[in-house]
Protein backbone atom coordinates (compact mmCIF):
# COMPACT_ATOMS: atom_id res chain seq x y z
CA UNK A 1 0.00 0.00 0.00
CA UNK A 2 1.52 3.38 -0.82
CA UNK A 3 0.77 5.88 1.90
CA UNK A 4 0.67 9.54 0.62
CA UNK A 5 0.26 12.97 2.97
CA UNK A 6 -2.39 14.36 0.75
CA UNK A 7 -4.83 11.18 0.27
CA UNK A 8 -7.13 11.13 3.05
CA UNK A 9 -9.32 14.02 2.08
CA UNK A 10 -10.04 15.03 -1.08
CA UNK A 11 -11.26 18.36 -2.23
CA UNK A 12 -14.95 18.96 -2.49
CA UNK A 13 -14.86 19.59 -6.01
CA UNK A 14 -12.60 16.63 -6.79
CA UNK A 15 -13.56 14.28 -9.97
CA UNK A 16 -12.93 10.80 -10.72
CA UNK A 17 -11.79 8.38 -13.02
CA UNK A 18 -10.88 4.55 -13.01
CA UNK A 19 -9.33 1.71 -14.51
CA UNK A 20 -10.22 -1.91 -14.52
CA UNK A 21 -7.90 -4.32 -13.53
CA UNK A 22 -9.11 -8.01 -15.25
CA UNK A 23 -7.83 -11.57 -15.26
CA UNK A 24 -8.25 -14.78 -13.54
CA UNK A 25 -8.85 -16.07 -9.95
CA UNK A 26 -5.77 -16.05 -8.10
CA UNK A 27 -3.78 -13.63 -11.19
CA UNK A 28 -2.90 -11.00 -8.89
CA UNK A 29 -5.76 -8.52 -9.31
CA UNK A 30 -5.77 -7.73 -5.49
CA UNK A 31 -1.68 -7.48 -4.94
CA UNK A 32 -2.33 -5.00 -7.90
CA UNK A 33 -4.73 -3.00 -6.83
CA UNK A 34 -2.57 -2.77 -3.22
CA UNK A 35 0.61 -2.23 -5.07
CA UNK A 36 -1.01 1.21 -6.00
CA UNK A 37 -3.59 1.90 -4.07
CA UNK A 38 -3.79 4.43 -0.98
CA UNK A 39 -6.10 2.99 1.14
CA UNK A 40 -6.30 -0.76 1.84
CA UNK A 41 -7.80 -2.59 -1.14
CA UNK A 42 -11.72 -2.89 -0.04
CA UNK A 43 -14.84 -5.09 -1.23
CA UNK A 44 -17.88 -4.25 -1.75
CA UNK A 45 -20.72 -6.45 -2.77
CA UNK A 46 -23.68 -6.19 -5.83
CA UNK A 47 -26.73 -7.86 -5.23
CA UNK A 48 -27.98 -9.76 -7.91
CA UNK A 49 -30.82 -11.77 -8.34
CA UNK A 50 -31.38 -15.23 -9.58
CA UNK A 51 -34.50 -17.32 -10.84
CA UNK A 52 -35.28 -19.52 -8.20
CA UNK A 53 -35.44 -22.52 -10.58
CA UNK A 54 -31.76 -23.28 -9.92
CA UNK A 55 -31.99 -24.00 -6.86
CA UNK A 56 -34.24 -27.14 -6.58
CA UNK A 57 -34.23 -27.87 -2.74
CA UNK A 58 -35.00 -24.03 -2.18
CA UNK A 59 -37.89 -24.37 -4.04
CA UNK A 60 -39.95 -24.24 -0.71
CA UNK A 61 -39.32 -20.62 -0.84
CA UNK A 62 -40.64 -18.78 -4.12
CA UNK A 63 -38.97 -15.77 -4.23
CA UNK A 64 -35.97 -15.25 -6.07
CA UNK A 65 -32.57 -15.94 -4.22
CA UNK A 66 -29.97 -13.22 -3.78
CA UNK A 67 -26.28 -13.68 -4.02
CA UNK A 68 -23.74 -11.41 -3.51
CA UNK A 69 -20.77 -10.83 -5.71
CA UNK A 70 -17.90 -9.28 -4.48
CA UNK A 71 -15.29 -7.03 -6.37
CA UNK A 72 -12.79 -5.18 -4.45
CA UNK A 73 -11.00 -1.68 -5.55
CA UNK A 74 -8.71 0.58 -4.46
CA UNK A 75 -8.07 4.50 -5.23
CA UNK A 76 -5.30 6.66 -6.16
CA UNK A 77 -5.43 11.12 -5.40
CA UNK A 78 -3.33 11.71 -9.12
CA UNK A 79 -3.68 15.08 -8.12
CA UNK A 80 -5.79 16.87 -5.29
CA UNK A 81 -9.11 17.27 -7.62
CA UNK A 82 -8.27 14.05 -9.14
CA UNK A 83 -9.18 10.53 -8.01
CA UNK A 84 -8.52 7.26 -10.05
CA UNK A 85 -10.08 4.50 -8.97
CA UNK A 86 -8.85 0.96 -9.80
CA UNK A 87 -11.66 -1.94 -9.92
CA UNK A 88 -10.52 -5.64 -9.71
CA UNK A 89 -12.77 -7.76 -11.80
CA UNK A 90 -15.52 -10.58 -10.05
CA UNK A 91 -13.54 -13.97 -10.44
CA UNK A 92 -16.55 -15.81 -11.64
CA UNK A 93 -17.74 -15.55 -15.37
CA UNK A 94 -21.01 -16.10 -15.32
CA UNK A 95 -21.25 -12.40 -13.69
CA UNK A 96 -20.25 -10.56 -17.10
CA UNK A 97 -23.49 -7.95 -16.53
CA UNK A 98 -21.34 -6.81 -13.75
CA UNK A 99 -18.53 -6.30 -15.65
CA UNK A 100 -20.66 -3.96 -17.96
CA UNK A 101 -20.88 -1.93 -14.85
CA UNK A 102 -17.23 -1.70 -14.24
CA UNK A 103 -15.97 -0.42 -17.44
CA UNK A 104 -18.98 2.16 -18.28
CA UNK A 105 -16.91 5.02 -18.01
CA UNK A 106 -13.50 3.19 -17.81
CA UNK A 107 -10.28 4.95 -19.10
CA UNK A 108 -9.05 1.26 -20.06
CA UNK A 109 -7.85 -2.19 -18.48
CA UNK A 110 -5.19 -4.20 -17.22
CA UNK A 111 -5.99 -7.69 -17.84
CA UNK A 112 -3.40 -9.80 -15.84
CA UNK A 113 -1.97 -13.17 -16.81
CA UNK A 114 -0.23 -16.38 -14.70
CA UNK A 115 1.70 -17.48 -17.42
CA UNK A 116 1.54 -20.56 -15.71
CA UNK A 117 -2.13 -20.96 -15.99
CA UNK A 118 -2.47 -18.35 -19.55
CA UNK A 119 -5.93 -19.55 -20.40
CA UNK A 120 -7.67 -18.26 -17.68
CA UNK A 121 -7.00 -15.20 -18.75
CA UNK A 122 -8.75 -15.74 -22.32
CA UNK A 123 -12.52 -14.92 -20.81
CA UNK A 124 -11.28 -11.39 -20.04
CA UNK A 125 -9.33 -10.69 -23.58
CA UNK A 126 -12.44 -12.10 -25.25
CA UNK A 127 -14.73 -9.52 -23.17
CA UNK A 128 -12.07 -6.21 -24.09
CA UNK A 129 -11.97 -7.35 -27.06
CA UNK A 130 -15.70 -6.65 -28.11
CA UNK A 131 -15.74 -3.45 -25.62
CA UNK A 132 -13.94 -1.34 -28.68
CA UNK A 133 -14.52 2.17 -26.23
CA UNK A 134 -12.13 0.19 -23.58
CA UNK A 135 -8.48 0.10 -24.93
CA UNK A 136 -7.12 -2.85 -22.79
CA UNK A 137 -3.49 -4.16 -22.51
CA UNK A 138 -1.93 -7.07 -20.96
CA UNK A 139 0.21 -7.71 -18.26
CA UNK A 140 1.80 -11.43 -17.79
CA UNK A 141 2.50 -11.59 -13.70
CA UNK A 142 5.45 -13.40 -13.33
CA UNK A 143 5.00 -15.28 -9.76
CA UNK A 144 9.18 -15.07 -8.89
CA UNK A 145 9.99 -13.88 -12.21
CA UNK A 146 9.43 -17.44 -14.15
CA UNK A 147 8.13 -16.78 -17.85
CA UNK A 148 8.20 -19.94 -19.22
CA UNK A 149 7.28 -18.45 -22.63
CA UNK A 150 8.86 -15.94 -25.01
CA UNK A 151 6.50 -13.21 -25.07
CA UNK A 152 5.47 -13.58 -29.42
CA UNK A 153 4.01 -17.46 -27.75
CA UNK A 154 2.01 -15.77 -25.63
CA UNK A 155 0.85 -13.23 -28.14
CA UNK A 156 0.33 -16.18 -30.30
CA UNK A 157 -1.62 -17.72 -27.75
CA UNK A 158 -3.59 -15.20 -26.58
CA UNK A 159 -4.78 -13.98 -30.17
CA UNK A 160 -4.48 -10.67 -29.46
CA UNK A 161 -3.35 -7.91 -32.35
CA UNK A 162 0.53 -6.65 -32.61
CA UNK A 163 -1.06 -3.21 -31.18
CA UNK A 164 -2.03 -4.87 -28.16
CA UNK A 165 0.49 -3.58 -25.73
CA UNK A 166 1.76 -7.27 -24.09
CA UNK A 167 4.17 -7.22 -21.20
CA UNK A 168 5.23 -8.65 -17.86
CA UNK A 169 5.02 -7.08 -14.35
CA UNK A 170 5.21 -7.96 -10.97
CA UNK A 171 2.04 -7.00 -9.16
CA UNK A 172 3.55 -6.98 -5.17
CA UNK A 173 5.82 -4.06 -6.87
CA UNK A 174 4.59 -0.40 -6.69
CA UNK A 175 6.87 0.77 -9.51
CA UNK A 176 5.93 -1.89 -11.58
CA UNK A 177 2.49 -1.50 -11.41
CA UNK A 178 2.66 1.76 -11.76
CA UNK A 179 4.27 1.42 -15.15
CA UNK A 180 2.23 -0.96 -16.11
CA UNK A 181 -0.50 1.25 -15.76
CA UNK A 182 1.44 4.06 -17.63
CA UNK A 183 1.66 1.85 -20.47
CA UNK A 184 -1.83 1.52 -20.84
CA UNK A 185 -2.65 5.14 -20.54
CA UNK A 186 -0.11 5.81 -23.27
CA UNK A 187 -1.65 3.09 -25.63
CA UNK A 188 -5.25 4.68 -24.33
CA UNK A 189 -4.03 8.12 -25.92
CA UNK A 190 -3.80 6.35 -29.44
CA UNK A 191 -7.46 6.32 -28.89
CA UNK A 192 -7.95 9.73 -27.78
CA UNK A 193 -9.05 12.57 -30.48
CA UNK A 194 -6.08 14.50 -31.21
CA UNK A 195 -4.40 16.89 -28.12
CA UNK A 196 -7.17 20.29 -27.40
CA UNK A 197 -5.20 23.43 -29.87
CA UNK A 198 -4.25 25.39 -26.70
CA UNK B 1 -49.31 8.12 -31.24
CA UNK B 2 -47.55 5.54 -28.48
CA UNK B 3 -44.44 5.30 -30.93
CA UNK B 4 -44.39 9.40 -29.83
CA UNK B 5 -45.16 9.28 -26.39
CA UNK B 6 -42.17 6.65 -25.77
CA UNK B 7 -39.57 8.77 -27.82
CA UNK B 8 -40.59 11.31 -25.61
CA UNK B 9 -40.55 9.75 -22.13
CA UNK B 10 -36.84 8.06 -22.85
CA UNK B 11 -35.85 11.52 -23.85
CA UNK B 12 -36.84 12.92 -20.50
CA UNK B 13 -35.93 9.93 -18.43
CA UNK B 14 -32.24 11.16 -17.54
CA UNK B 15 -33.51 14.19 -15.96
CA UNK B 16 -34.97 14.86 -12.61
CA UNK B 17 -37.51 17.72 -12.27
CA UNK B 18 -37.10 19.11 -8.90
CA UNK B 19 -38.45 22.18 -7.72
CA UNK B 20 -39.46 23.50 -11.35
CA UNK B 21 -36.14 22.99 -12.41
CA UNK B 22 -34.93 20.47 -14.64
CA UNK B 23 -31.39 19.02 -13.59
CA UNK B 24 -29.31 16.64 -15.90
CA UNK B 25 -28.69 13.21 -13.63
CA UNK B 26 -25.34 12.40 -13.43
CA UNK B 27 -24.95 8.82 -14.24
CA UNK B 28 -24.00 6.76 -10.47
CA UNK B 29 -20.67 5.26 -11.75
CA UNK B 30 -18.72 3.20 -9.44
CA UNK B 31 -16.07 5.61 -9.22
CA UNK B 32 -18.72 8.44 -9.07
CA UNK B 33 -18.34 11.07 -6.30
CA UNK B 34 -20.67 12.34 -4.03
CA UNK B 35 -20.14 14.82 -0.99
CA UNK B 36 -22.69 16.73 1.53
CA UNK B 37 -22.68 20.96 0.72
CA UNK B 38 -23.65 22.04 3.90
CA UNK B 39 -24.48 19.34 6.58
CA UNK B 40 -26.64 20.03 8.52
CA UNK B 41 -27.82 18.52 11.74
CA UNK B 42 -31.27 18.73 11.29
CA UNK B 43 -31.44 17.56 8.34
CA UNK B 44 -29.37 14.35 9.41
CA UNK B 45 -31.62 13.30 11.94
CA UNK B 46 -34.83 13.94 10.04
CA UNK B 47 -33.48 11.15 7.31
CA UNK B 48 -34.23 7.79 8.16
CA UNK B 49 -31.54 5.22 8.88
CA UNK B 50 -29.71 4.22 5.69
CA UNK B 51 -29.82 7.61 4.70
CA UNK B 52 -28.67 9.02 7.49
CA UNK B 53 -25.55 6.44 7.12
CA UNK B 54 -24.94 8.09 3.76
CA UNK B 55 -25.43 11.59 4.76
CA UNK B 56 -23.23 11.87 7.49
CA UNK B 57 -19.85 9.57 5.86
CA UNK B 58 -20.42 12.06 2.75
CA UNK B 59 -19.13 14.89 4.76
CA UNK B 60 -15.89 14.01 3.05
CA UNK B 61 -15.78 13.03 -0.37
CA UNK B 62 -16.44 9.79 -0.80
CA UNK B 63 -17.12 7.28 -4.58
CA UNK B 64 -20.61 5.22 -4.48
CA UNK B 65 -17.94 2.17 -4.28
CA UNK B 66 -16.72 3.78 -0.96
CA UNK B 67 -20.19 3.99 0.48
CA UNK B 68 -21.26 0.06 -0.20
CA UNK B 69 -18.06 -0.80 1.14
CA UNK B 70 -18.04 1.38 4.24
CA UNK B 71 -21.77 0.94 5.09
CA UNK B 72 -21.61 -2.47 4.10
CA UNK B 73 -24.58 -1.62 1.98
CA UNK B 74 -25.55 -3.37 -1.80
CA UNK B 75 -24.80 -1.07 -4.50
CA UNK B 76 -28.36 -0.69 -5.75
CA UNK B 77 -29.43 0.38 -2.76
CA UNK B 78 -26.77 2.96 -2.64
CA UNK B 79 -27.30 4.35 -5.89
CA UNK B 80 -31.13 4.47 -5.15
CA UNK B 81 -30.66 6.37 -2.06
CA UNK B 82 -28.22 8.72 -3.14
CA UNK B 83 -30.43 9.77 -6.11
CA UNK B 84 -33.13 10.75 -3.99
CA UNK B 85 -30.69 12.25 -1.25
CA UNK B 86 -29.52 14.54 -4.51
CA UNK B 87 -32.95 14.89 -5.11
CA UNK B 88 -33.61 16.36 -2.29
CA UNK B 89 -30.30 18.49 -2.77
CA UNK B 90 -28.19 16.40 0.72
CA UNK B 91 -25.76 14.86 -1.95
CA UNK B 92 -23.92 16.61 -4.81
CA UNK B 93 -22.84 14.56 -6.69
CA UNK B 94 -19.58 15.23 -8.92
CA UNK B 95 -19.35 14.56 -12.54
CA UNK B 96 -16.78 11.63 -13.51
CA UNK B 97 -14.10 12.68 -15.25
CA UNK B 98 -15.72 11.54 -18.42
CA UNK B 99 -18.75 13.82 -17.80
CA UNK B 100 -16.93 16.83 -16.70
CA UNK B 101 -15.50 17.89 -20.12
CA UNK B 102 -12.36 17.18 -19.71
CA UNK B 103 -11.17 16.39 -23.24
CA UNK B 104 -9.71 12.98 -22.95
CA UNK B 105 -6.30 13.92 -23.94
CA UNK B 106 -5.94 16.11 -21.21
CA UNK B 107 -7.06 13.72 -19.09
CA UNK B 108 -4.92 11.68 -19.97
CA UNK B 109 -1.75 13.34 -19.89
CA UNK B 110 -2.71 14.58 -16.27
CA UNK B 111 -3.28 10.77 -15.32
CA UNK B 112 0.03 10.36 -16.68
CA UNK B 113 1.68 12.82 -14.32
CA UNK B 114 -0.01 11.72 -11.62
CA UNK B 115 1.25 8.21 -11.60
CA UNK B 116 4.66 9.96 -12.07
CA UNK B 117 4.12 11.30 -8.64
CA UNK B 118 3.22 7.87 -6.86
CA UNK B 119 6.50 7.33 -4.58
CA UNK B 120 7.66 3.20 -4.59
N1 LIG C 1 5.18 -14.99 -5.61
C1 LIG C 1 4.22 -14.17 -6.06
N2 LIG C 1 2.99 -14.25 -5.53
C2 LIG C 1 2.03 -13.42 -5.98
C3 LIG C 1 2.27 -12.45 -7.00
N3 LIG C 1 1.12 -11.80 -7.26
C4 LIG C 1 0.19 -12.33 -6.46
N4 LIG C 1 0.73 -13.30 -5.66
C5 LIG C 1 0.01 -14.16 -4.69
O1 LIG C 1 -0.91 -14.93 -5.43
C6 LIG C 1 -2.13 -15.08 -4.73
C7 LIG C 1 -3.31 -14.58 -5.57
O2 LIG C 1 -3.18 -13.16 -5.74
P1 LIG C 1 -4.45 -12.21 -5.70
O3 LIG C 1 -3.95 -10.83 -5.84
O4 LIG C 1 -5.32 -12.49 -4.51
O5 LIG C 1 -5.20 -12.68 -7.02
P2 LIG C 1 -6.66 -12.27 -7.56
O6 LIG C 1 -7.53 -13.46 -7.35
O7 LIG C 1 -6.44 -12.03 -9.03
O8 LIG C 1 -7.12 -11.06 -6.84
C8 LIG C 1 -1.97 -14.33 -3.43
O9 LIG C 1 -1.63 -15.24 -2.42
C9 LIG C 1 -0.81 -13.38 -3.72
O10 LIG C 1 -0.10 -13.07 -2.56
C10 LIG C 1 3.61 -12.39 -7.54
O11 LIG C 1 3.92 -11.59 -8.41
N5 LIG C 1 4.54 -13.26 -7.03
MG1 LIG D 1 -8.84 -10.81 -5.67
Amino acid sequence: MVSRPSSTELSPTAISTKIVIAGGFGAGKTTFVRSISEIEPVTTEALMTEASQDFDDLAATPEKITTTVAMDFGRVSLDQELALYLFGTPGQDRFWFLWDDLIRGALGAVVLADPRRLADCFPAVEYFENVPEAPFIVALNCFDGILPFELDDVRAALAIGPEVPLLTCDARDTASAVYTLTELVRYAMNFAGPPALV
Amino acid sequence: MKGTAMLRSSRVRPYAITGGRTIARMPLLLETLVSVPDYDLMVHQMLVAESRDIYALCRSVQSIAEISAALDMPLGVVRVLVSDLADDGRLRIHPTAVHAGVPEHMLLERVLRGLQTIKH
